[in-house]
């Protein structure tokens, strides 16, 4: 039935007899070649596919379309009564074409710049402590405050600087991808070490500090052993830092209870407060002592309402982060980058419990089997491709709204730090790019 | 009107109120309640299709359409649409047609480049959760200037793949040079700028393609050249605001956002057309090594990809980098009104018999679906116990206490695991390995800890496991 180069539709007689209702076409002193197009008509055969008329109705609108060019071109004059084609895309309005001529110069425009009217503002959150402030840090950090979505710089200059902090772990034996280890290698072992050469070599902004030690299926280690490797890592950076816990409910609390009340005025970031805690303890905890807290759900925008509308019976705003759950690319950033966008959002327009700088475990995205697997050698190598998938986790939800980025790979934050930059700068091209003609090998 | 807006009422009142069923629901208002969600076609509403009900039609037709046009490239099995968007963020609805992503080639590469770009082109392909990830066009440029060589490189790129094409020069001549050749193919042509748009548009309605109207660095400039190519009689535009290298990220995401939002809250004239970006500007910026430039350009596509663009081309073809690409639009594109979580149950895989393994994993959607994958492409016969985790993976579930030994051991007896087979082993994922005790104390099944990562299921299952360790 197909012939080569010609186009051949199936149609019934009944489709036909509408279709002449509806194309009533004019021409007048234009002979229209149709030889190309070829209509099949099954005499009396039922019904058509739906997908098949609208689209033979879109092959009449480009017949008519053409039509109608040709006309133009001939004489600069369209037919009165022309009628639009009525199906499918390209229906626009039924009323008849009045003859426009074409225009000869560019018809001038301008582009509305999309207003800020929101009414929330995101809260600052101060992070670590230097000397001036009580605290032993060089420096300390203030995150938050947007007033527009992220890096909207068209609505709103960006507020604070997203900080990228560094994760090391007290625990040699932490499952670490062979990409991520090589960076480590030396310093497993040695946690105020690794603490330095994430800082001094690697550029970190904060140290992540994970207790997994004190994980009773680990080696169940004592608060006072935990407290110990806090001082560590103090003494050896000068960056603030932050204390993560074991994932533990009661364990955490007692670890982070010893080292409150032993390390005072640094503006510790606690890592982290979730619903099945005892908030009442953990929050005071966090007011008492003046330090930070990560609130951290899982995916959930009710959920992380929920447990900051908790805390703030004892912990006033601005020491608050939320963290509603990073899931690696391909393996449910999608949730995480609508949940964090959906909370911003809602925190612009004046939620009032969503006002929150957001956290990100970005190192999650190692999660994805894409980002360590050994793969076929159209995918390698994967020394690239393991921290390129960190470093487009960690962007897709910088876009979204985090503030605070826990990572892993040296290679992922300094492509993060070096895009974050450019947003902060907001520095123009005076000209454009020029990609038509370049000429680049390979 | 923005799509979340729309009500099934307003569409219902409009539409025949016959509750024919012709369309496959059982009354107009559920056709309506389709048509909201986009589930259905107009046209599906035979009624609708009679003349005496063409305003209604043509009413209803405005109210559903998206504020970004869909247009159309490529023709036959390979046509692919471009744009088709209702809302800026993907929460409000949803996506529709993820970004195209188009590989570029040049007139002066030489056949063997040529080539092998061609072929990532077609052959790319990377197996992801039930999907097929592919790239989808040829981007042919003319860096020559030269008719003839432009030509000569269309017609070899329309020999060597299927896919559509977008044609690139600034010179009406050398355009026309290639839609002699590809002109059937309906490919995309690139572009019409301020100084050439009166030739461009020309050749646009000449030939039928589609055009892209392309002005760097300047928005105004941009509408006033889509509101003069519309007045011109062409209908499908794609826009294009120009693409910077990446120190300029804030410009490019600038540009596409107040775009878009215009499109979408503006309803503003002119701007409703998919985008163009074209990450390729990355290796215009000089670089000491093409993996920094290839690196930066992957970055560029994934942040304009984030950023609402409906089209990209680039210029690097190494898997590491298209990879992550090609997963993000997926990612983004994936319907949001999508459950989290697949049903909790116990899952047949293959033709298990009493000795065959039962493995373990929770109802976390992406976890199941890529678990559930591996071990049929893999052929294993097995039985897979599916845990209510409240839609989380196996490692957040564990840490977050979603999935405890107390459900697993639950799980166990309600679906009668123990009926199925004669063993008493259960194999849970590696990572939720800190588990196994208690499992086993609770449920009195032996726990075999698997892999990290289903990919190891198969070699596991053969080389390690055993029904009955005792023997």
């Amino acid at each position: 039935m197909t012939k080569p180069d010609k186009l051949t539709l199936p149609i019934s007689r009944d489709l036909l007899e509408r279709l002449a209702k509806f194309q009533e076409i004019e021409l007048e002193d234009v002979e229209m070649e149709l030889d190309e197009i070829e209509l099949d008509i099954e005499g009396g055969g039922g019904g058509m596919h739906p997908a098949q008329m609208a689209r033979l109705a879109y092959e009449f609108a480009l017949i008519r379309d053409s039509a109608s060019r040709i006309t133009q071109v001939l004489g600069g004059y369209t037919p009165v009564g022309m009628p639009q084609p009525t199906y499918g895309q390209q229906v626009t309005a039924l009323a008849p074409m009045a003859p426009v001529p074409k225009p000869t110069k560019l018809i001038p425009a301008k582009v509305t710049i999309p207003k800020a009217d929101y009414v929330g503002q995101v809260v600052e959150v101060k992070l670590g402590a230097t000397k001036a402030e009580g605290g032993t840090r060089s420096r300390s950090y203030t995150i938050g405050g947007e007033k527009a979505p992220a890096f909207y710089n068209f609505q709103a200059p960006p507020t604070n600087r997203p900080i990228i902090a560094l994760d090391v772990f007290d625990w040699p034996k932490v499952r670490l991808s062979k990409a991520v280890k090589m960076h480590f290698e030396e310093v497993l072992e040695d946690t105020g070490e690794w603490a330095r050469v994430c800082v001094e070599k690697f550029g970190a902004e904060m140290v992540n500090l994970h207790l997994l030690t004190i994980d009773p299926l680990i080696e169940d280690s004592p608060p006072k052993a935990a407290v110990k490797k806090v001082e560590e890592v103090l003494e050896a950076v000068d960056v603030p830092i932050s204390i993560g816990g074991c994932g533990d409910p009661k364990k955490d609390l007692a670890v982070f209870t010893a080292i409150s009340e032993k390390i005072e005025g640094e503006r510790l970031l606690i890592n982290s407060v979730t619903l099945d805690m005892d908030i009442e303890k953990s929050a005071k905890l966090i007011k008492d002592h003046d330090n930070c807290v990560i609130a951290f759900t899982s995916m959930d925008v009710n959920k992380a309402r929920e447990l900051n509308r908790k805390l703030y019976d004892f912990v006033p705003k601005e020491q608050i982060i939320m963290d509603t759950t990073t899931a690696a690319l391909g393996y449910g950033l999608d949730y995480a980058f609508t949940v964090m966008e959906r909370s911003r959002l809602a925190a612009l327009k004046g939620d009032p419990e969503l006002n929150h700088p957001l956290s990100s475990g970005t190192t999650n995205a190692w999660a994805a089997r894409e980002s360590w697997m050994k793969m076929g050698p159209e995918f390698a190598p994967r020394e690239l491709r393991g921290p390129i998938w960190e470093t487009i986790t960690g962007q897709t939800l910088l876009l979204a709204g985090v503030d605070y980025f826990m990572m892993m790979h040296p290679a992922a934050v300094n492509a993060l730090k070096t895009m974050i930059d450019g947003l902060m700068k907001g520095d123009k091209p005076t000209d454009p790019a020029d990609w038509v003609t370049l000429r680049v090998g390979g | 009107m923005p799509a979340k807006e729309l009500s099934p009422i307003e569409i219902y009142r409009s539409l025949p109120g016959t509750n024919c069923k012709e369309c496959g629901e059982a009354n107009c208002m559920a056709f309506a309640a389709k048509l909201v969600n986009r589930e259905a076609a107009l046209e599906e509403c035979t009624p609708l299709l009679d003349p005496s009900k063409v305003e209604a039609y043509n009413k209803l037709w405005a109210l559903l359409k998206p504020a970004v046009k869909a247009v159309e490239v490529g023709v036959g099995d390979n046509k692919l649409t471009l744009g088709g968007e209702y809302v800026l963020y993907r929460h409000e609805f949803t996506y529709f047609h993820q970004p195209a992503i188009a590989v570029d080639v040049s007139d002066e590469m030489g056949d063997e480049e040529f080539e092998t770009r061609m072929h990532v082109l077609n052959d790319f392909n990377y197996h992801y959760i039930g999907m097929e990830l592919t790239l989808d066009m040829a981007s042919v440029r003319s860096s020559s200037g030269d008719a003839a060589r432009f030509r000569d490189a269309v017609k070899k790129a329309g020999e060597l793949t299927r896919k559509p094409m977008m044609l690139c020069a600034l010179d009406p001549a050398v355009m026309e040079a290639g839609l002699q050749i590809a002109a059937d193919r309906r490919p995309l042509i690139y572009a019409a700028t301020k100084d050439n748009w009166q030739m461009m548009a020309e050749l646009a309605l000449k030939y039928g393609c589609p055009l892209v109207a392309s002005s760097p660095l300047d928005l105004d400039g941009l509408k006033s050249l889509a509101l003069t190519l519309e007045a011109y009689g062409v209908k499908d535009l794609v826009l294009d605001p120009g693409t910077q290298p990446n120190r300029y990220m804030s410009t490019n995401l600038d540009a596409f956002t107040i775009l878009r939002w215009d499109a979408i809250n503006e309803d503003e004239e002119g701007l409703g057309y998919p985008l163009l970006g074209v990450p390729m500007a990355a290796w215009t910026e000089a670089s000491e090594d093409p993996v920094l430039s290839e690196w930066s350009e992957a970055q560029l596509a994934a942040a304009l990809i984030t950023r609402f663009t409906d089209m990209i081309v680039v210029h690097g073809i190494s898997g590491w980098a298209l990879l992550p690409q090609v997963f993000l639009r997926s990612n983004l594109y994936t319907d949001p009104r999508k459950p989290v979580s697949v049903e909790a149950e116990l899952m047949t895989i293959g033709t298990p018999d009493e000795n065959s393994p039962v493995l373990l994993t929770t109802n976390f959607a992406l976890t199941y679906y890529t678990v559930a994958s591996d071990i049929e492409g893999d052929k294993i016969n097995c039985y897979l116990l599916v845990v209510d985790s409240e839609g989380m993976s196996v490692e957040s579930a564990v840490a977050g206490r979603k999935m405890t030994a107390e459900t697993i051991a639950e799980a166990l007896t309600n679906y009668k695991v123990g009926e199925k087979v004669k063993h008493r082993s259960l194999i849970i994922p590696g990572r939720a390995a800190r588990l196994s005790g208690e499992i086993q104390e609770l449920s009195g099944w032996n726990v075999a800890v698997g892999p990290l990562d289903s990919s190891g299921i198969a070699s596991y299952v053969s080389d390690k496991w055993k029904p009955y360790p005792e023997d």
